[in-house]
């Protein structure tokens, strides 16, 4: 990853002096290295600050909609370094004319799975001042205030990267990896089953015990690429549920079940919504959901695979199954 | 005087009432009627004196597809025991397509609820056509007994609806 990591800021420095855009967005270290969150670069000397490494999970696709970025055509093009699952955003962005394809450049760059620092400090390591990385990108040496030590990269990964859908970039004007074109890794469906086999009751019991923290502080919605909409419900004053504190058990899991209908058919399944939360609830386990059951019953469809899809919960068929046959959990 | 009679009286009533919901309860159960089928199947229903359960509260609207989902959770949050949901058949839609919108909705929004532990028993979608008076009774009544028998849903009532 390194390597490519080096070849990535060499190449948006280079396109950034040709003139070829007249901006990067990146990524660049918070107050520590491994806080990395998105990044506008305006000039060629800011560009120093430019990061690209195994903290850079933040999807860049919603970056460029929540700044307006690509929809200005005068301000000229604007450099994107997009991940392989952060292309499949990209694209379902463009399919909802969310951006204009004309105002960016696509760097697409190679991913090795990404890591989460929370994952690091669980295994007890504290005072962590850097990360080295090991020639084939397996293990990881943790520089740390009591000394270095080394860790396994599997066991460190964000919970999107876990079950990566894959290297392969969905949409890019040049491609900087050297990634094998892997398929996806792992059963991402796999904890979604887990669920469903429980009682009802066990499952209500889960989702109150998880729902529970929720703080109600939106980073999920502020997070998700597809919720691009410039007015949310959730907005509105009216609607009861804005912006306050639970008054009940219930509120929270209306709210977590409107925004994951809301994006249903629509979802990439990046997993921002489960890696930017503060309290760490598994919201993924919503959106697979929702992802799981479409493909049941309306055919395989990966939002975001290319871009102008036609999404299954705005279209129909005559035959499609009754709502009453879905399930025989827990009811009739 | 005859109208504070009437006030007692009154009282006097909504306490008995109150006093019997408490030994026996009954199932709260909301209706989603499209105006254009099922709302005037439930008319008929009514003028050929068929009945269905008093505990159904029907609220009629335009299509089964103006159903949003947060109405359905509303309902539950407010301490519904069952939703229904009525539409005109597959194929005759008043806007033609409505309905078929509303049931790929429908059917992902309670494979949800299922998954959040709302029994799947207490959400159902069924068409009924304005000709359909009988079959408007029967459905009612299977589901308010459907209800009934799952028993009351205190896993996601809020609190303060049930004083």
């Amino acid at each position: 990853m390194q390597a490519v990591s080096k070849k990535v800021l060499d190449r948006a420095r280079e396109l950034m002096r040709d003139g070829t855009v007249s901006r990067v967005a990146g990524w660049k270290a918070g107050e520590f290295f491994y806080d990395c969150e998105p990044a506008l670069f305006e000039t060629e000397e800011s560009l120093k600050d430019l990061v690209y490494n195994r903290f850079c999970a933040a999807n860049l696709s919603k970056f460029l909609i929540t700044n307006d970025i690509a929809s200005v055509a005068d301000r000229g093009r604007t450099l994107v370094l997009l991940k392989p699952c952060d292309t499949y955003s990209f694209n379902q962005l463009l399919t909802e004319h969310r951006l204009s394809r004309d105002n960016v450049y696509i760097l697409g760059v190679g991913c090795e799975g990404m890591c989460d620092v929370d994952r690091i400090r669980a295994l007890g390591i504290k005072g962590i001042t850097g990360v080295d990385e090991s020639e084939d990108g397996k293990k990881l040496t943790v520089r740390t205030l009591y000394g270095d030590g080394e860790i396994d990269v599997d066991g460190v990964l964000v919970n999107k990267c876990e079950t990566c859908k894959g290297k392969a970039h969905k949409i890019f004007d040049e491609l900087i990896s050297d990634n094998e074109e892997e398929g996806p890794r792992g059963d991402r469906f796999e904890c979604v089953r887990e669920l469903e086999s429980m009682a009802p009751a066990e499952r209500f019991a889960f989702w109150q015990k998880e729902l529970s923290k929720c703080i109600r502080c939106n980073a999920c919605r502020n997070a998700c690429p597809a919720c691009s909409c410039r007015k949310c419900v959730f907005d509105n004053n009216a609607s009861g549920i804005a912006s306050k504190a639970n008054t009940d058990s219930f509120e929270e899991k209306l709210f977590h079940i409107i925004r994951a209908f809301h994006v249903a058919g629509r979802c990439t399944d990046c997993g921002e919504c489960s890696r930017v939360c503060p309290q760490g609830i598994p919201l993924h386990l919503f959106n697979r959901k929702y992802i799981k059951d479409i493909n049941e019953f309306y055919g395989e469809f990966a939002a975001g695979e290319e871009a102008g899809q036609r999404g299954p919960l705005i279209s129909f068929e005559a035959g499609d199954r009754e709502p009453n046959s879905v399930s025989d959990k827990g009811g009739d | 005087m005859p109208v504070n009679e009437n006030v007692n009286a009154d009282n006097g009533s909504a306490a008995e009432a109150q006093a019997t919901e408490t030994k026996q309860w009954k199932p709260r159960i909301v209706a989603f009627c499209c105006n254009w089928c099922s709302y005037a199947g439930a008319d008929l229903a009514g003028s050929s004196r068929l009945s269905y359960p008093a505990e159904i509260k029907i609220i009629r609207v335009p299509c089964s597809c103006r159903v949003n989902p947060t109405f359905i959770l509303k309902a539950f949050e407010r301490g519904a025991d069952g939703v229904i949901i009525c539409g005109c058949h597959p194929g005759d839609c008043h806007y033609s397509t409505g309905n078929y919108y509303a049931r790929r909705r429908m059917a992902l929004l309670f494979s949800m609820l299922d998954y959040i532990g709302v029994e799947r028993g207490r959400t159902r979608v069924e068409w009924v056509s304005a000709a359909e008076g009988a079959r408007f009774s029967q459905v009612m009544n299977d589901f308010a007994k459907k209800i009934s028998e799952l028993g009351e849903n205190v896993k996601v009532g809020d609190l303060r609806c049930r004083q």
